[in-house]
């Protein structure tokens, strides 16, 4: 049986990387005796697969991976036995049975939610007004630099929403990234498919070149909020979080 | 969920390699509240926090410093040169990994001392930490600077850094000296006053107490106590039962790999070997085991706790494990329902080891390894290495026929009488191990050239070993050495299948003088170190010439300490110490290495080591076969 697993990673976790995450996880699972079922072969390893790889230094409000279990005492006791072993800044919120032939996390990716503050405080130049500006352009340019080439590339249809939220709302007071600050942040809603994903670096960069500026280095706190998949029915294409691919069990 | 304030900005973590070495919260470890009589102990590996958290040693400690109420233990590592320049430009002080605070608001800060190498990392760890180097230089708010480990067995070279050296194992005074603190404390006495009560605690060795003089040639002339009640002696301290002593049943579970990424699980302390050029054999007389059920309690409790995808049995030789067979079938048993590997370390290669060996790993793709450490039977008769060609041969045989092509085998060049011809033997076995393969192997069977692997490494004189007084080659004498090991390799006909690797000299001579150093060497390490030298242990930061130049600038010659033979009525740096073993047997035994007789192992006949006296382990059982006292018995 395959269940996805919803997480949020706060605090000092964002110092992990994602291979070391991996193997905090897998040894999550033995502490938590759950019932993951092994690849074959000389060293049998856990099957289980991450959504999208979170770069060091970001937070996150709802990561995914999918396991593969033989057995289980039903998903809240697992979502349970796997809190009682986590450290701080670590929590499962979900735990959701697959259905069938469904999708894997990763090959589900559709886009990203960001929200983006500012470690040492909001520059002047970030308004809602210039926001808004530089989002009604027809075209974002960005440059990539590569090892052999510079790339230019639009960055307009890969995002979906881009907003100003002025923070102070009580809802926020438990997101890590900006409890420091607390003050305005920039929400993003992104492509992260396989094919034509971006990073919300990408669109800051973009946003600062735009006003004359040029990002600092570590000048933003980047926090994931959701990360949703497809969902495809009579009204066409709409987004939708992972975990709704699961159901409760 | 509660998160802790980091000690180091975001930027700074980065920008680092590496950040989870410094954040802490790891599965395992432990955070207290801040009550007023708590102790605040920060216990140090002065290295990189991959190697530092893969010792047992501090494990234990920290387990059972944290199981005390009034004490809140908290680990430190080296920070990485990357973070070292951050710490000293931005004045960022060193801190603990739980709490994320100061280590110079600590009233313990204990340091285990591994090896001679990491000695500029402990000036770096209090540098940092904005300690004082000199422990003549601190006062009543700097912690209480404290060493332990194997290299507490010559303290002397680190005398001038520390405040009280441990000499023993770690399990059995702490609680002692804790109770003095806090009784000190209570009392407002002075610093002073809490080392000079500590000194007179067993085990315990505080340097400032002591006085050495010299005579003209730079030999000791004498060492004594300078305060009133403090002990010229100082006896090791040793745990008599280990299946009724502190082990972590939760250990600390890191992030990043670490070397030892697996639970690990001491089956026996010390060794019934005597190999003549070891000190560990010498100082965890006498060797004494886990109960086996002990044990098998453990191994499940701790594969529970941590999570580790691998256990590994610890011990300096576990084929000497008297109920080996019974832990690791249950050990298989239990870690093949769990997909949980074993990790089989130390063990002597024969048809059981192998056998056990082809259950729990890819025969095809691990490799056996020999410890000859030398290459002909005088020279590990010498030694006392109990291994012979015949017994090196058949298990390579065995181990052929049972489908492995990979050997490794480890020498050590440099040892006290060796020739060359003694050299040359070590290209013969290897040669005829690889003949034996291509002789024993049918064609058909074989998966390409067989692999032997020779690796030497040079031979250190160490401490409270029958060999303390020898005298150790000069770093062209390694290097000759090396150099007639592999022209003599290439001569062998089977040369293609046999790779060798050696060392660097410099760094084996600079530790054959930190080891049998005396006080005057501080001088030396704390010039290395503001010259720029840390992370020796790491060939990429090892600096020789620093070294050199701080020898000359302190007037002291490298080979007094490394290629003079010591005189038997010398006194040595560290005869203070009474490592369990007495200073006459180890004359024995150098005389016997001398005219290259072996001698027997602890469980065939007893040597009179002078461990007897702490009726324990092997000594026990052969006083309970024979019903009779060994104590001083010759043999």
């Amino acid at each position: 049986m395959k269940v996805r697993i919803q997480y949020a990673r706060h605090g000092v976790m964002k110092f992990i990387g994602h291979l070391d995450m991996m193997r905090y996880f897998q040894k999550s699972m033995r502490r938590a005796e759950i019932d993951i079922a092994y690849s074959g072969g000389f060293s049998p390893h856990q099957i289980m697969s991450f959504a999208s790889p979170l770069g060091v230094g970001m937070e996150s409000e709802s990561e995914y991976m999918d396991i593969e279990i033989n057995s289980h005492q039903g998903g809240r006791a697992m979502r349970d036995a796997l809190n009682a072993v986590m450290v701080p800044g670590m929590e499962i919120l979900s735990v959701r049975a697959l259905p069938q032939g469904a999708q894997n996390a990763m090959a589900s990716v559709a886009a990203a939610g960001y929200l983006v503050s500012f470690r040492a405080g909001k520059p002047a130049f970030v308004t809602a007004e210039t926001l808004r500006r530089f989002y009604e352009k027809e075209q974002i340019p960005f440059v990539k630099q590569t090892k052999k080439q510079q790339l230019t590339m639009d960055l307009k249809p890969a995002i979906y929403e881009l907003s100003y939220r002025s923070m102070g709302n009580e809802d926020m007071a438990d997101c890590g990234a900006i409890t420091e600050a607390a003050n305005d942040v920039i929400y993003m809603l992104v492509n992260a498919s396989s094919s034509g994903n971006i990073k919300p670096v990408m669109v800051m960069e973009a946003f600062y070149r735009d006003n004359g500026e040029t990002l600092p280095e570590f000048a933003l706190a980047v926090t994931r909020t959701e990360i949703y998949g497809n969902r495809e029915n009579a009204d066409g294409k709409k987004l939708m979080p992972l975990k709704e691919a699961g159901e409760e069990f | 969920m509660k998160q802790i304030q980091l000690a180091l900005r975001d930027e700074i973590l980065l920008k680092v390699e590496k950040p989870a070495r410094y954040i802490g919260n790891e599965a395992g470890s432990v955070t207290k509240e801040k009550t007023k009589n708590l102790i605040r102990f920060a216990m140090c590996f002065p290295d990189v926090y991959e190697i530092g958290m893969s010792h047992l040693g501090i494990q234990i400690l920290y387990d059972m410093f944290n199981g005390y109420e009034d004490v809140w233990c908290e680990r430190v590592y080296s920070p990485w040169p990357d973070l070292d320049r951050i710490m000293r430009s931005e004045k960022i002080p060193l801190f603990a990994l739980e709490s994320q605070e100061p280590v110079r608001d600590f009233d313990f800060l204990g340091i285990t001392l591994q090896y001679e190498m990491c000695y500029t990392n402990i000036l770096q760890i209090l540098d940092l930490s904005g300690i004082p180097l000199l422990a003549k230089d601190r006062g009543p708010d700097d912690p209480i600077v404290i060493g332990g480990g194997p290299c507490a067995y010559n303290p002397e070279p680190l005398a001038d850094f520390f405040d009280l050296f441990y000499i023993g194992e770690g399990e059995t005074q702490y609680r002692s000296l804790l109770d003095l603190y806090q009784q000190n404390r209570a009392e407002g006495g002075s610093r002073e006053a809490f080392l000079l009560k500590a000194a007179r605690l067993p085990g315990i060795y505080a340097p400032a107490f002591y006085e050495v003089t010299y005579f003209a040639d730079g030999r000791i002339k004498t060492f004594t106590p300078i305060r009133e009640g403090i002990p010229a002696r100082i006896e090791k301290e040793l745990v008599s039962d280990l299946s009724q002593a502190v082990y972590p049943e939760h250990p600390v579970v890191p992030y990043i790999k670490a070397t030892q990424d697996r639970v690990v699980l001491e089956i026996q302390r010390g060794c019934i070997r005597g190999c003549r050029f070891c000190q560990a054999g010498q100082i965890y007389r006498p060797v004494r085991e886990r109960d086996l059920d002990m044990l098998k309690r453990y191994a499940l409790t701790m594969l529970k706790n941590t999570g580790h995808e691998e256990i590994s049995l610890s011990s300096l030789s576990s084929s000497d494990y008297s109920a080996l067979e019974e832990l690791v079938d249950y050990l298989i048993r239990v870690c093949g329902e769990k997909k949980i590997n074993i990790s089989l370390p130390s063990l002597r290669i024969d048809a059981f080891s192998l056998d056990v060996m082809s259950k729990v790993q890819d025969v095809r793709k691990s490799s056996l390894t020999f410890a000859p450490e030398a290459g002909s039977q005088r020279l590990r008769n010498v030694i006392n290495k109990g291994l012979t060609e015949e017994i090196i041969l058949e298990g390579a045989g065995q181990a052929f026929a049972g489908g492995w092509s990979r050997v490794k085998l480890y020498f050590m060049l440099g040892l006290p009488g060796e020739t060359p011809e003694d050299i040359a033997q070590i290209a013969v076995l290897s040669d005829k191990i690889a003949a034996l393969y291509y002789d024993t192997v049918p064609k058909e069977k074989r998966t390409g050239r067989c692999q032997i692997v020779v690796s030497t490494s040079f031979f250190v004189p160490k401490p409270f070993t029958p060999f303390q007084w020898a005298p150790q080659c000069t770093k062209e004498e390694f290097l000759d050495r090396a150099y007639m090991t592999r022209s003599a390799i290439t001569k062998q006909l089977n040369q293609k299948s046999i790779k060798y690797n050696w060392h660097e000299a410099d760094a084996s001579v600079l530790e054959g003088v930190l080891a049998r150093g005396d006080r005057r060497i501080g001088r030396v390490i704390a010039k290395a170190y503001e010259k720029g030298s840390f992370f020796d242990a790491w060939g990429e930061y090892f600096k020789n010439d620093l070294w050199m130049e701080s020898f000359e600038e302190c007037g002291l010659d490298l080979s007094f300490y490394t290629t003079r033979l010591r005189d038997m009525d010398e006194i040595l740096p560290w005869d203070f110490i009474d490592c369990g073993v007495s200073k006459e047997y180890l004359k024995r035994e150098w005389e016997k290495a001398l005219r290259e007789e072996t001698s027997e192992n602890c469980r065939s006949a007893c040597q009179g080591c002078g461990a007897a006296r702490y009726a324990a382990g092997v000594c026990m059982e052969n006083r309970q076969q024979t019903g009779l006292s060994r104590e001083g018995e010759k043999s």
